[in-house]
C-alpha cells in the first residue's frame, strides 16, 4: 500500500492579511519501499509537505490517503498513524527530555499504548539499530555528543516501528563523519527493514548517493519528480531556483564539452572516477 | 493557534502614529490611562472614546487587531462586571432570588467595563504602532533621570528588549517541540488535569534547555562585540523630538486638560 497526496494545498494564516500559500495543488504517490529524496530551497514548502503526511498539519484543500484511508477523516486514528509514519524533525536532539537515554526512547512506543515489556524491547532494538552502546543507556541524553544525541532522537522514532520514515535534514549541523554515519544508518534501515524513506535535504550530494527517486520542490509546487539522473540533466534550471546538481555532474559535463568522451550519468565521486578512467583508456 | 497572541505585537504599516517618537506614545498612553480613572460621567467617556477612535483611525491599524487583545481578558472583565453589578449597595432595580441589582451597581458595572475596554485598547494602540526596540528605547530615555538615584536604567531597558525579542522565538520553539512530541505519539488534550500537566513535561524540559542555550549564545555574542552596559554607550539612531512630536504632546495635554476641566466643573450626569 502507499501514501497518496491528492490535490493538496496549504495556506498559512488563511483569511488574514498575512496569508501565505505554502503548498499549491500537490499530487504525489509514494509506494512502499521507496527511497525518496525531497529537495527544495528554504521556503519551498518541503517541511510543510512532510508535516501533512502524518497529520500534524491539515491541508487547506485536498486529501492524503495512507493505505487507502483518508488520514484527515474524523474517526481516523491519527495517533496510530504517527506510529506508522515516523517523522524525525530537524535538529531532533532538541526534543530529548527524559532523565536517561533509554527512557527517552521509550516515550514513543509507550504513547502507542504498548505493554512495558514490548516498549522496552523496542527501545532496546532501536538503540542497537542506531549503534548506541549499552553503556550509554542510563546516561542523561544531555551528556552525549551531538551525533550521539541525534542518533538517540532518531531511535526515539524508530522505536515506534514506522513503515514510512521521514527525516527533515537529518545531517544539518553534523561534521562529515557524523553525516556519513547518519546517512549510512538510514540506508541500512531501508535495505534491511524495507522501510519507505523520505529524506529531506538541500544537499544534492547526500540525496544523489542514496535516493532512487528525487522530488524537487519550488515555491510550493513540485518542479521535478524523477530518477536523480534525469533530474540532474536539468542542472541549469535547478540553479535558477537556488539549487545545484552534485559537483561531479558539472565536472563530467565540462569534460564532455572539452572533448573527453565521458558518460555524464553519474552521481557519486566513485562512479565519476570509473567513468573517467574508462574514457581515458 | 499559539501564534494568535497580539498583546505586544507590532502591526507593520506606515502612519503618523507609527512615526511618532516612542516617548510621546508612552507618555500619552499613561495620560490616557490616568484620564480613564478621573472620568466619572458619560460626557467624559464620550470624549475619551472620540479621542481613542480618532487615534486608531489615524494609526491605520485594523480595528480587529485592537479587539483581539481583548480575548485574553474577557474572563477578568466578566468577573469585575458581575461583582460590581451585584455587590454595590444602593437603590434596588431588579431582584433575582437573593441577588439584587442596584442602580448604582449597574452604573458602576457599565463604567468598569468601559474603563477596562478603553484601557486595553488604548495600550494596544501603543504596542501595535511601536516596535519593541523603539519602546524600550523610549522607556530608557524617559527613565534616565532615575540614574542619579542609582537605578540601573540601561540594564533594565536591555533586559526588557531581550525579553520582548525572545517572545516570538520561544513561541516558535514551543510550536516546533510540540509537533516533534506529537510525532512521537504524545497526547496533550485527553486525560484529567494531572495527566495533562504531566504531558507538558516533554515540552517544558526541551523548551527550558533551548532557552538557556539561546541565552548563553546571546551573552557570548554580546561579549564578543565588547558590550559593556550603559556608560558612555552611544546610539546609532538617538531619539530626537520633531515638530510632529511636540504637536502630539499639545493634543494629548489638551485632551487631558479637558478631562480635568470636566471633572471639576461638569457635575451634571445624564444618568441621575
Amino acid at each position: 500500500m502507499s501514501l497518496i497526496i491528492n490535490h493538496v494545498s496549504h495556506i498559512y494564516s488563511e483569511n488574514t492579511a498575512m496569508a501565505v500559500p505554502a503548498l499549491k495543488d500537490i499530487n504525489l504517490q509514494i509506494k512502499d519501499g521507496e527511497f525518496i529524496g525531497l529537495i527544495g530551497h528554504t521556503g519551498s514548502g518541503k517541511s510543510t509537505l512532510i508535516q501533512h503526511l502524518n497529520g500534524l498539519l491539515k491541508p487547506t484543500s485536498g486529501e492524503i490517503y495512507y493505505n487507502g484511508k483518508d488520514i484527515n477523516d474524523e474517526e481516523y486514528d491519527r495517533k496510530g498513524l504517527r506510529g506508522k509514519v515516523g517523522l524525525v524533525f530537524q535538529y531532533p536532539e532538541h526534543q530529548l527530555f527524559e532523565t536517561d537515554v533509554f527512557k527517552d526512547v521509550c516515550f514513543g512506543p509507550k504513547n502507542l499504548g504498548l505493554s512495558k515489556k514490548e516498549t522496552e524491547l523496542r527501545a532496546y532494538e532501536a538503540l542497537k539499530q542506531v549503534g548506541i552502546e549499552d553503556e550509554y543507556f542510563y546516561q542523561s541524553p544531555f551528556d552525549l555528543s551531538g551525533g550521539q544525541k541525534r542518533r538517540v532522537a532518531i531511535a526515539g522514532v524508530l522505536a515506534m516501528k514506522p513503515e514510512v520514515l521521514i527525516l527533515d535534514e537529518p545531517t544539518a549541523g553534523l561534521d562529515p563523519k557524523g553525516r556519513d554515519e547518519i546517512l549510512d544508518l538510514i540506508a541500512k534501515l531501508h535495505r534491511e527493514n524495507g522501510i519507505t524513506v523520505i529524506l529531506v535535504s538541500h544537499s544534492m550530494e547526500d540525496v544523489a548517493k542514496y535516493a532512487k527517486r528525487l522530488i524537487v520542490m519550488n515555491r510550493g509546487e513540485v518542479m521535478f519528480d524523477n530518477a536523480p539522473m534525469e533530474v540532474f540533466k536539468h542542472y541549469s534550471e535547478l540553479e535558477k531556483v537556488g539549487l545545484a546538481a552534485p559537483q561531479v555532474i558539472y565536472i563530467m559535463n565540462r569534460l564532455l564539452e572539452k572533448g573527453l568522451n565521458v558518460n555524464t550519468q553519474v552521481s557519486t565521486l566513485e562512479e565519476a572516477k570509473t567513468e573517467i578512467l574508462k574514457a581515458l583508456r | 493557534m499559539i501564534r494568535d497572541i497580539t498583546l505586544g505585537q507590532y502591526y507593520q504599516t506606515d502612519s503618523i502614529i507609527h512615526r511618532l517618537d516612542p516617548r510621546v506614545k508612552i507618555v500619552s498612553t499613561v495620560l490616557f490611562i490616568i484620564s480613564l480613572f478621573l472620568v466619572e460621567n458619560f460626557i467624559g467617556y464620550i470624549i475619551a472614546a472620540v479621542f481613542l477612535v480618532s487615534v486608531i483611525k489615524i494609526s491605520k491599524v485594523p480595528f480587529k487587531f485592537m479587539v483581539r487583545g481583548m480575548k485574553a481578558v474577557v474572563f477578568l472583565m466578566l468577573i469585575t462586571v458581575v461583582f460590581n453589578l451585584f455587590l454595590e449597595p444602593g437603590e434596588p432595580l431588579v431582584s433575582i432570588w437573593k441577588l439584587t441589582i442596584t442602580k448604582q451597581g449597574l452604573r458602576k458595572a457599565i463604567f468598569m467595563a468601559i474603563r477596562l475596554t478603553f484601557l486595553i485598547v488604548g495600550s494596544s494602540v501603543m504596542t501595535l504602532t511601536t516596535t519593541p526596540n523603539h519602546l524600550t528605547d523610549g522607556i530608557e530615555k524617559l527613565l534616565k533621570p532615575l540614574r542619579f538615584i542609582k537605578v540601573p536604567v540601561h540594564e533594565i531597558a536591555m533586559m526588557m528588549s531581550i525579553a520582548l525579542r525572545f517572545i516570538p522565538i520561544l513561541l516558535e520553539e514551543t510550536d516546533k517541540i510540540m509537533k516533534a512530541q506529537l510525532a512521537r505519539g504524545a497526547d496533550f488534550e485527553n486525560g484529567n488535569i494531572l495527566k495533562k500537566a504531566k504531558s507538558l513535561v516533554p515540552i517544558l524540559v526541551p523548551l527550558f534547555i533551548s532557552a538557556f542555550r539561546r541565552a548563553n549564545d546571546l551573552a557570548m555574542a554580546m561579549e564578543a562585540r565588547c558590550y559593556r552596559g550603559g556608560n558612555h554607550r552611544t546610539k546609532m539612531k538617538p531619539l530626537k523630538y520633531k515638530k510632529r512630536d511636540l504637536l502630539s504632546y499639545l493634543v494629548v495635554f489638551g485632551y487631558f486638560a479637558l478631562i480635568i476641566v470636566i471633572k471639576i466643573y461638569v457635575k451634571v450626569d445624564i444618568w441621575q
